[in-house]
């Protein structure tokens, strides 16, 4: 727990430092020396044709940034590593950082906080040291957490939240944590209550940035469908008639391995181990050589076997630097924020695309209308479970199904439970009419996609 | 050594699957030069040596000021008063061992008094925030030694990149939608007489549910030709009754339903792009009507002498067609039958290339060059991309800046909507004027942004006469970079640090497409444009 802890005393030791330092006037916090933040100043203190209607120039403005301000980066890697840079190179100090991972090789072609030497220490953590050494007067605060580790109290402290996730399942969970955080008062949203989310991706020479005010404007559900779901290959392909070498390596993923356990019994294949990744590509060429399929190196193996996603520094610090830009807008009042959607490619040229994502109307997440399921009292369970999982608005990962059945909470299935799997799963073959739904009856529904269950409205049809 | 190879390998993993080892080696072999260690440069050049630039030298006479330090990510406050390129070689040498970082403490003013050459030696220059003289005195230099130079500023919500390069040929365009090339419209012996050992009629149900669309397009296509004057299906009306025709081809169950063939369903789909007349785009033909093309000497580079060779492949063995490309998409088929039709198109491919071959070697050889000057491998690639050619030229700074050569029609075209990206290029030209006049930019201290609002029109209105632009620039506009006071906000400067950085390492490996010749970045409203200047 010693890792833990330094950051703790450095953080109190700088904020020991700011108060002595303190002068009238000037904002000079901790080691603040001549001309620190004119680059930033001319923004807050000037006013502007362009700014913000409700923009007042201010030299209170950057105390607000340094002093009072809270941010959240959610990720530590490529687009989170220039976010935290972004963010402190803007007078923002108080930062807290979530990161689950620790650092991998592959990494340090883009996460520039990271050095050789940490290879395998928590993301989160090596970057906080180094920023909050680079930059004096910076705190960032590291959590070497998943997100889902916090609750609303934590999340309710900041002014503005910054993802810099590769999942779209933590992006939907965090979208949906930040709508739980919404009061309404006589159906009237409260703005207060109102944390912005501005969302960055990229994938190789593309990304996007978003701005989401939850509860005003499209959330990440509201636009599921930019996010298709990954196409795996057909099992009658892999099993018996592969045609590409992807095709033979995913043979050896799913079938083989499990099958032969040459690592020991229950030992998963691990992407990161590279004596896996190389029995991996031997089985794979074998069976390439006897089909006379071409092209299995060790390279497609892994990417393969670990669904790489090929990514560059560049592309990272274009949309890093973008969702950076709208986090200072706001935070200052400075300028109108982006409505709300900015696609980025530099394959041929530079394009960049702007748009205003709409709000979907009966959008699960944010909407508020409550979802309706409807099917015949004859269609079974499995046949739910299908539609939550594969209806492209919805796009569930392992939804859990309850219900209020004779005035009992009633768990109908559950997937990520074993003994719960094992003991709800015969409820699967069973029709709704068998299982005691009624027409009207309210289903509850929990899924990694969102932190509150959803609550469906269930139609029985003739 | 093998350690170090295989943790680059490593390291490099998740680029190098975009630009290839070749690529990488293109990149360890390059030598890039910034003019500028301000928060923009330090930005494009971390983003140059994360991915293992070989080496870069950053040219920079200023010292380092506190304001310098508050913005910039390569500059620690103990900094202040050393020299600015020295400070920031440190910090940007430290995040990858395998870089070779260099500095001069010179202004590249001095450089170009005393000795221009300097510039010859590196791949590009970088020219970051360089005031108009020293920029276009560079470009005068780099154009005439054929260097490319790439100009980026950041001003205020401003970002500005300027690409100055002659002639850039790419072979690897890497483009994100291409067309198959399958030449189902006339389809090569060797297709054809594969086509026809499949019976589809006569062929068991196992193998009619296995077959690829390919082959059952074809055979189709081969019912429509004889009916129809051998003439393609067309228009929407046409294609649609070939649609109908195939899906009649599906067999049926016992109680006549149809079966369930997923390759016929993917035929189906297909029709629409499959029978795309195969023809070659503008873009070649553009490359094959080149000077360079029709002149080789000894000196022609062999991007050029390739072309040629596959231009006369094209007039002759081609027959009005490129080398096959010899790729085929996955489709629905048993191992054995894809293989084999994926091998008809590969070796046609591979005796395309090698006809190929024979024109660049007569080529070479008429210029007294061996055949060693070109790789095999060069003209395999150069075959397989041979649909996706690219050529780049971007005009000159002189050319730009001249009164008789400015682009007007550009900048007034793109001046229509009055808020777009043209009115910030036209305000970055002006306040370089107010620089040249009063040897600072407008409002860098707040008592003067008030006053040089006029100085600034002033200028705006003088550079519009002199160019004889009747466009509209609007008050605002000028207030706004009088508010600016040449302000470098970082992540304005990190945005153009992404940007530009990946459009010096398309120059580098000659890969993907570089822009021409003027991007703006609009931080407030979030969006860009490209002008070709």
């Amino acid at each position: 727990m010693a890792d833990v802890e330094e950051p703790e005393k450095k953080r109190r030791k700088i904020e020991e430092l700011t108060e002595k330092m303190a002068v009238d006037g000037e904002h000079m916090g901790s080691g603040d020396w001549d001309g620190r933040w004119n680059h930033v100043k001319k923004f807050l203190e000037r006013p502007g044709p362009f700014t913000h209607p409700d923009f007042e120039p201010s030299t209170e403005s950057l105390g607000f940034l340094l002093e009072t301000c809270k941010i959240l980066v959610i990720g530590a890697g490529g687009l989170g590593c220039e976010l935290l840079k972004n963010l402190a190179l803007s007078g923002l100090r108080h930062i807290h950082v979530i990161d689950m991972d620790t650092i991998d090789i592959s990494n340090l072609n883009r996460q520039f906080l990271f050095r050789p030497k940490d290879v395998g220490r928590p993301k989160a953590d090596v970057a906080a040291d180094f920023v909050n050494n680079r930059i004096p007067g910076c705190q960032v605060v590291p959590h070497f957490k998943k997100i889902q580790d916090f609750d609303e109290s934590f999340y309710r402290q900041f002014h503005i939240i910054v993802c810099g996730l590769d999942s779209v399942i933590a992006r939907r969970w965090m979208n949906g944590m930040l709508i739980s955080l919404l009061s309404y008062e006589d159906g009237v949203l409260d703005p207060s209550s109102i944390i912005p989310l501005i969302d960055g991706g990229t994938e190789g020479f593309k990304g996007n940035a978003r701005v989401i005010l939850p509860g005003m404007t499209a959330c990440i559900d509201c636009t599921l469908e930019l996010y298709p779901p990954q196409i795996n290959f057909p099992m009658c392909t892999i099993a018996s008639m592969p045609r590409l070498p992807e095709h033979c390596i995913e043979y050896v993923r799913m079938l083989q391995w499990p099958k032969d356990t040459p690592f020991g019994d229950g030992v998963c294949l691990d992407g990161d181990n590279p004596e896996h990744i190389q029995w991996v590509f031997q089985r794979a060429q074998e069976r390439a050589a006897n089909y006379n399929i071409t092209g299995v190196t060790y390279r497609l193996t892994q990417g393969v076997v670990k669904r790489i996603i090929p990514a560059v520094a560049s592309t990272n610090a274009v949309i890093a630097a973008a969702c950076s830009t709208e986090v200072f807008k706001i935070a200052s009042s400075a300028y109108i924020p982006l409505n709300n959607y900015l696609v980025f490619n530099d394959v041929d040229g530079l394009y960049t695309y702007t748009f205003e994502a709409e709000r979907k109307e009966n959008c699960s997440a944010c909407s508020q209308v409550p979802q309706d399921l409807q099917f015949p009292p004859s269609a079974k369970l499995q046949e739910v479970l299908k539609y939550l999982t594969e209806n492209a608005s919805l796009q569930m990962k392992s939804p859990a199904i309850t219900a209020t059945l004779e005035g009992k909470n009633k768990t109908l299935y559950l997937q990520t439970i074993a003994s719960i799997e094992e003991r709800t799963r015969p409820n699967l073959c069973k029709t709704l009419k068998e299982l005691g739904l009624s027409d009207g009856q309210e289903l509850a529904v929990a899924d990694v996609t969102t932190p509150q269950t959803v609550l469906f409205k269930l139609k029985l049809t003739s | 050594m093998a350690a170090t190879k295989a943790s680059k390998e490593q390291k490099y993993d998740r680029q190098l699957r975009l630009w290839g080892d070749h690529g990488q080696e293109a990149l360890e072999n390059a030598h890039v030069c910034l003019i500028n260690a301000s928060a923009s440069g330090t930005e494009i050049l971390k983003n140059l040596v994360l991915p293992g630039i070989g080496a870069f030298t950053i040219v920079d006479g200023h010292k380092v000021s506190g304001e310098d330090v508050g913005n910039n990510f390569f500059l620690s406050n103990n900094s202040i008063g050393r020299n600015r390129a020295q400070a920031a070689t440190e910090l940007l040498q430290e995040l990858n061992s395998d870089v070779s970082g260099n500095f001069v403490e010179e202004s590249p003013d001095k450089l170009l008094d005393n000795d221009p050459e300097f510039f010859h030696r590196f791949s590009l220059v970088i020219g970051v925030q360089l005031p108009e003289g020293t920029c276009l005195r560079l470009g005068s230099v780099l154009w005439n030694a054929n260097v490319p130079f790439l100009v980026c500023r950041t001003y205020g919500l401003t970002g500005y990149m300027r690409l100055v390069v002659k002639e850039h040929t790419v072979v690897e365009s890497h483009p994100d939608n291409a067309l198959e090339d399958l030449r189902l419209d006339q389809p090569f012996a060797e297709l054809k007489s594969h086509i026809q050992s499949y019976d589809l009629e006569g062929m068991e149900k196992k193998d009619h549910i296995h077959t690829p669309w390919i082959i059952i397009v074809a055979k189709y296509l081969e019912k429509w030709f004889s009916d129809h004057n051998f003439q393609l299906p067309k228009n929407y009306k046409e294609k649609e009754a070939f649609r109908q025709l195939i899906r009649q081809g599906i067999l049926t169950k016992e109680n006549g339903t149809p079966e369930d063939e997923e390759n016929f369903e993917e035929a189906i789909k297909n029709v629409n792009t499959a029978l795309n007349p195969t023809k070659i785009s503008s873009i070649v033909e553009d490359i094959f009507n080149e000077e360079q093309c029709n002149d080789i000497t000894a000196q022609t580079p062999a991007f050029w002498v390739l072309a040629r060779a596959v231009r006369e492949f094209v007039q002759n063995e081609g027959g009005g067609n490129l080398p096959l490309r010899g790729s085929i998409p996955d489709m629905i088929a048993d191992s054995e039958k894809f293989i084999n039709l994926q091998n008809v198109y590969r070796e046609k491919a591979m005796q395309d290339a090698s006809v190929v071959s024979k024109h660049v070697e007569s080529l070479l050889q008429s210029v007294g060059k061996t055949s060693e000057s070109i790789s095999e491998q060069d003209i395999k690639l150069f075959c397989k991309n041979a649909a996706f050619l690219r050529v780049v030229r971007c005009r000159s700074l002189a050319e730009e800046y001249g009164a008789e050569t400015v682009n007007k029609d550009e900048i007034t075209s793109s001046m229509d909507g009055a808020d777009g990206e043209m009115v910030l290029y036209l305000m970055l030209r002006s306040v370089d004027r107010f620089y040249q006049q009063h040897s600072r930019y407008p409002g860098v201290y707040d008592y003067q942004v008030e006053e040089d609002i006029s100085r600034l029109k002033l200028c705006v209105h003088s550079l519009l006469q002199e160019y004889g632009l009747n466009v509209n620039v609007k008050d605002d506009y000028i207030h706004e970079f009088c508010r600016y006071g040449a302000a470098e906000p970082h992540t304005v400067a990190s945005f153009v640090g992404g940007s530009a950085a990946q459009e010096v390492i398309k120059i580098i490996t000659r890969q993907f497409v570089p822009f021409n010749n003027t991007f703006i970045y609009n931080a407030m409203s979030q969006t860009s444009a490209t002008f070709q200047l």
